[in-house]
């Protein structure tokens, strides 16, 4: 009877023990990983190594010449050799991760016929208008002629030249070596007119380090979809000034005809407006010489932000602004100068500040005061205006004067103010900005991800991810193709969608609930389950280790 | 950081002489108002207006030159295709019963209504991304504005201006009542002025002054209005107001008079150049109650009869573009000044200040026989910083008695008593003379009960889980996991065993 109470007992005992490990068990085989599994932040897996991949990227711009041979400008066994195509690449040194090279690939052909014809026209202009009907030449490619050493089509003293669209014209010459000094002239010039390293860097400004040219790099824009021009008249003095400026038919006449030029580098939306006791923020010095007025250099800076609360943010879209201010300054401190380093007036009475616009003050003509009483209307010459607006509009667009190659004629600039290469121009640079941009929002945003392990990646950021990682791929691949407009749309895409997916707001969900937090808050649950299984688990190992030492001692 | 770069001009070819066209009659005008109203309870109500018109069709793509017009609301007109926009910001609350009929009402808060026109294909996400741009104009919580705040009113807040069809598909309204009316709303609403605060009436709206009144409200409303008489075509018309009215008592210590230097602490000193009109009204109706009347000072060029609101009222009107009006003394500074018979009463008011001191009412006001005086206060009910709280803050919190002291006439005259003579408990008050005695009254201390806040919820919650889990889940284990046998009773008391001895020696089972 006692044997077998103890045997019921020892029963109950090894029941109690195995239920003691089966909810041990439970709870870490089950209970853990459900807890692990309902709590875990969602995280859509990402191409991390596509990505790091992407600061190793080699970007290869290929820029596809065609060079055309005429008749008698290289020696006759060497024009038996053409067609031919020559490549020839060249490492641009930047300081920058990427390594970028330029690959300029000449293909040389002989002259067609109505190309013979036109280029043994008078002068390159007629010739231009001739060449340019029959064909349509893609974004970034380019044609240079090769005319006959004694050809009168350019001034004697010249060896090539730049013409308004994708063409240039160079001289040849009957030389045993004339491809190769040929081609070097070819280069040289298809260097100006495309991709030289002071574009590319001042493309890449805010990607490299700092250095003494920086600022002067940073002057133009960063590339964006879009911009916004605007042009403001400040009057801030009513009562003596009623100015009025006819924008709308300048706008319409010089400004527009610009963009429209532009086009292919955004979208412009173009809008004016005058704003009235608009004051600027420094108090101008009195010259007693000139009895006028004058601002120093220093003192341009501090003129901006005072100014700029008037001007009013842009409701309407998210694009950066450039804004260009007409200043008519008040009676009391008229005629105001504006003084460059060595207190010389400037010429144009203007400024510029780098990615934000341009100033300028526009005098009263003296004589209007006497003429009548007060106030005194004028009317703004806006030929003068628009001349300073749109140079500075160029400077902003980081269009720069070419470094033309010696011995070389540069045509006058077609009647938009901007010629067709140096749109192509300025699409390389923001191609090459655009991707550098988009590698470096890509790569902060795994950096972050990678290091902060609560941010949820929702399944829409990843996808957008996913597209920008393609983008950049699509657009090196069409750079290296010589294929511009498409590289450039790409580029775009790429700088949106990585952008779009590095300021997605659902990253910030769950940023704010550090780990201590949501253990204070599991506590109260855990540590009422977690006693009970591990003591029972520890009298079960001690019991465990008992049994297995008595058997010994007995042996 | 400004590089000041000299330009060097290159020549554009085609900077040739454009023709100009001959300057045209201007296509936009600002007319300006303020109308001072003094209120039945003797607040003063000071109402602005600013009314910018422009001639020009908005909705047409390409018009983007600005001139009284605000770019900001111009751009959002085009952008958003709006046919109308109603925006007010509140704060307080405009008391019908004292302060008679407003002109224009606004709730508490933020209110925004507005129409689109009919072209517009998704009016929730315009409506959405309007109120956020709203919201970055005039720095206000606008944003807040989703769809659980969206209503479609179907039969109210049809078009104000212009309109040939009022399909309420294309209406939006939304009220944010928490919206804390400040200063950051009142500085965007003064940059859309074309004078900004610089001349004209807008020199007034000082923000410290504005906010420290018992009603503030400022808004922005567009429509489009007829052109003309036949209404060929239209025109756009923005109307800023702002209305606030000032406690008297706060701003002209007691009394009911005013000056424009006293409500606003500035005074008008030119006209703004670019406004066609720019006038000052001051309602100088004589209620005639109590006898009262009142002089403006300086006296108006001329006066304004109309019925408003139902009542026939009187305005005296002063217009800035008249140069009189401000040359003579190089500013303007209207005061009124309320003449009435003497009265002998008497109101000391201190109000209190958070956890310094407390209100103190002093009135002194000769009662007619037989009548029943009243005197009531309002008080808000407020949560206190959970330190202030007494142990027992459900007990309420005390409030002083209130002190009632009177003269009151005796009925009896008594001769006059030597005051060193007289007995004690006569002669604790002086009294003058012996026609009237002095006695001075306590009220019932008042026992108001503050919202109290629940103290221990959070540790109730956290008792509540560890005990719910602990009881569960603890019993739970320990009914799988122990083992439970009967206990045999143990061997007994000494007798027991002795007798068990006993039985062993004999060679008996034990017991």
């Amino acid at each position: 009877m006692a044997a077998a109470g103890a045997a019921a007992t020892d029963l109950e005992v090894v029941r109690g023990k195995r239920a003691a490990l089966f909810f041990a068990a439970v709870a870490i085989l089950l209970g853990l990983p459900l807890w692990w599994k309902t709590t875990e932040t969602y995280r859509a897996s990402l191409p991390y190594s596509q990505i790091s991949g992407l600061n190793a990227l080699q970007l290869r711009l290929m820029v596809p010449v065609t060079v055309v041979f005429t008749r008698e400008s290289v020696p006759l066994d060497d024009q038996e050799k053409l067609p031919f195509t020559v490549v020839h690449e060249r490492e641009i040194p930047l300081k920058y991760k990427m390594k970028i090279k330029c690959r300029f690939q000449k293909a040389y052909r002989r002259a067609l016929d109505y190309e013979e014809e036109a280029l043994s026209s008078g002068s390159v202009q007629e010739a231009e208008a001739m060449l340019d009907e029959p064909q349509e030449q893609a974004e970034g490619s380019l044609t240079v002629y090769v005319i006959s050493e004694h050809s009168s089509l350019l001034p004697q003293d010249r060896m090539s030249y730049i013409g308004p669209k994708r063409t240039a014209v160079v001289r040849g010459m009957m030389h045993r070596e004339a491809f190769n000094i040929i081609g070097r002239r070819i280069v040289q010039v298809a260097q100006a007119m495309s991709l030289t390293e002071d574009v590319l860097a001042a493309a890449l400004a805010d990607h490299l380090p700092e250095d003494k040219w920086s600022a002067e790099k940073r002057r133009p824009l960063k590339s964006s979809l879009g911009y916004e021009i605007t042009f403001s008249l400040l009057n801030p003095d009513p009562k003596s000034h009623d100015v009025h400026w006819d924008i709308e038919g300048a706008v319409r006449r010089y400004v527009q005809p610009f963009l429209n030029a532009l086009s292919a580098a955004g979208n412009f939306s173009v809008d004016s407006q005058i704003l009235y006791y608009a004051m600027l923020g420094v108090n101008p010095r009195f010259d007693s010489a000139s009895s006028s007025y004058y601002l120093d250099m220093h003192n341009l800076p501090h003129v901006i932000n005072p100014v700029e609360s008037r001007l009013g943010s842009s409701a309407a879209s998210l694009y950066p602004v450039l804004n260009f201010l007409l200043y008519v300054p008040e009676l009391a401190h008229s005629p105001l100068y504006i003084q460059d380093k060595d207190g010389a007036p400037v010429a144009t009475n203007a400024f510029h500040s780098p990615r934000w616009g341009g100033i300028m003050v526009y005098n009263v003509d003296s004589k209007a005061y006497n003429a009548s009483a007060l106030p005194v209307r004028v009317e703004v010459d806006m030929v003068r205006v628009m001349e300073v607006f749109l140079a500075q509009l160029r400077l902003l667009f980081g269009i720069a004067q070419p470094q033309v190659p010696p011995k070389c004629l540069l045509s006058g600039p077609k009647s938009e103010g901007l010629m067709t290469w140096e749109l192509d121009r300025l699409l390389w640079a923001r191609s090459v900005e655009n991707l550098a941009t988009a590698t470096t929002t890509l790569t902060s945003l795994a950096q972050l991800l990678g290091k902060i392990s609560n941010i949820v990646i929702k399944d829409d950021v990843a996808s957008e991810v996913y597209r920008a990682v393609a983008a950049i791929q699509k657009s090196a691949e069409e750079l290296a193709s010589g294929h511009l407009a498409s590289a450039f749309v790409a580029s775009q895409e790429a700088v949106t969608s990585s952008e779009r997916a590095f300021f997605d707001p659902s990253l910030l969900h769950l940023l704010y609930f550090p780990d201590d937090q949501k253990f204070a808050i599991y506590i109260p649950l855990f540590l009422p389950m977690a006693v009970p299984i591990l003591l029972s688990l520890v009298k079960i190992f001690l019991e465990t280790r008992k049994s297995w030492k008595k058997p010994e001692k007995t042996d | 950081m400004a590089a000041a770069t000299p330009l060097a001009l290159f020549v554009l070819l085609l900077l040739g002489p454009g023709g100009w066209c001959l300057a045209d009659p201007q296509r936009d005008s600002l007319r300006e108002e303020l109308v001072i109203t003094p209120l039945p309870s003797g607040d003063v109500a000071a109402t602005f207006q600013f009314r910018t018109r422009w001639d020009s069709e908005l909705q047409r793509e390409g018009v983007s030159h600005y001139r009284l017009f605000p770019k900001a609301l111009g751009q959002l007109i085009s952008k958003y295709s709006l046919r109308e926009l109603h925006l007010s910001f509140t704060q307080g609350f405009w008391r019908t019963r004292y302060w008679g009929p407003p002109f224009l009402q606004a709730p508490s808060g933020a209110e925004l209504w507005v129409w689109f026109q009919d072209t517009v294909t998704d009016v929730d996400k315009s409506w959405k991304e309007l109120s956020n741009v709203l919201s970055g104009i005039f720095c206000a919580s606008l944003n807040f504005i989703d769809s659980t705040n969206t209503v479609t009113p179907t039969a109210s807040f049809k078009p104000l201006g212009l309109a040939n069809d009022t399909d309420h598909y294309f209406l939006r309204y939304a009220v944010l009542p928490r919206e804390v009316v400040c200063t950051e709303n009142l500085t965007p609403w003064k940059k859309l002025l074309p004078c900004s605060s610089k001349a004209g009436l807008s020199v007034l709206l000082k923000a410290d002054r504005l906010f420290h009144t018992s009603y503030h409200s400022q808004a922005v409303h567009i429509r489009p209005v007829c052109r003309n008489a036949r209404c060929t075509s239209i025109s756009w018309e923005l109307r800023q107001t702002l209305s606030v009215v000032f406690d008297a008592f706060i701003t002209g210590q007691g009394k009911k008079d005013w000056s424009l230097f006293r409500m606003f602490s500035r005074t008008l000193t030119e006209p703004c150049p670019l406004a066609s009109e720019s006038r000052v009204y001051v309602d100088i109706t004589n209620y005639n109650q109590d006898n009262e009347t009142l002089e403006v000072n300086p006296p108006p060029t001329t006066t304004y009869q109309d019925v408003i609101l139902g009542t026939r009222k009187t305005y005296a009107i002063y217009d800035l573009l008249d140069t009189a009006i401000i040359n003579n003394s190089r500013n303007l500074n209207i005061q009124l000044k309320w003449k009435r018979p003497p009265e002998n009463g008497y109101i000391h008011y201190q109000p209190a200040q958070d956890r310094l001191q407390p209100h103190l009412l002093e009135m002194l006001i000769q009662l007619p026989a037989n009548s029943v005086t009243k005197v009531s206060i309002q008080f808000e009910r407020a949560l206190l910083k959970w330190t202030e709280y007494t142990p027992d803050p459900n007990h309420g919190f005390y409030i002083s008695p209130s002190v009632l002291s009177a003269l009151v006439p005796s009925m009896v005259a008594a001769k006059p008593v030597d005051w060193e003579e007289s007995p004690l408990f006569s002669s604790l008050f002086p009294v003058s003379d012996g026609s009237n005695y002095f006695v001075r009254l306590y009220t019932e201390p008042l026992l108001v009960n503050l919202p109290t806040p629940d103290f221990s919820m959070p540790y109730n919650v956290i008792c509540l889980t560890c005990t719910v889990v602990a009881v569960c889940y603890g019993s739970f284990y320990n009914l799988l996991t122990r083992t439970f046998h009967i206990e045999e009773p143990r061997t007994g008391g000494l007798a027991k065993r002795l007798a068990n001895l006993i039985r062993r020696i004999r060679g008996v089972p034990p017991l």
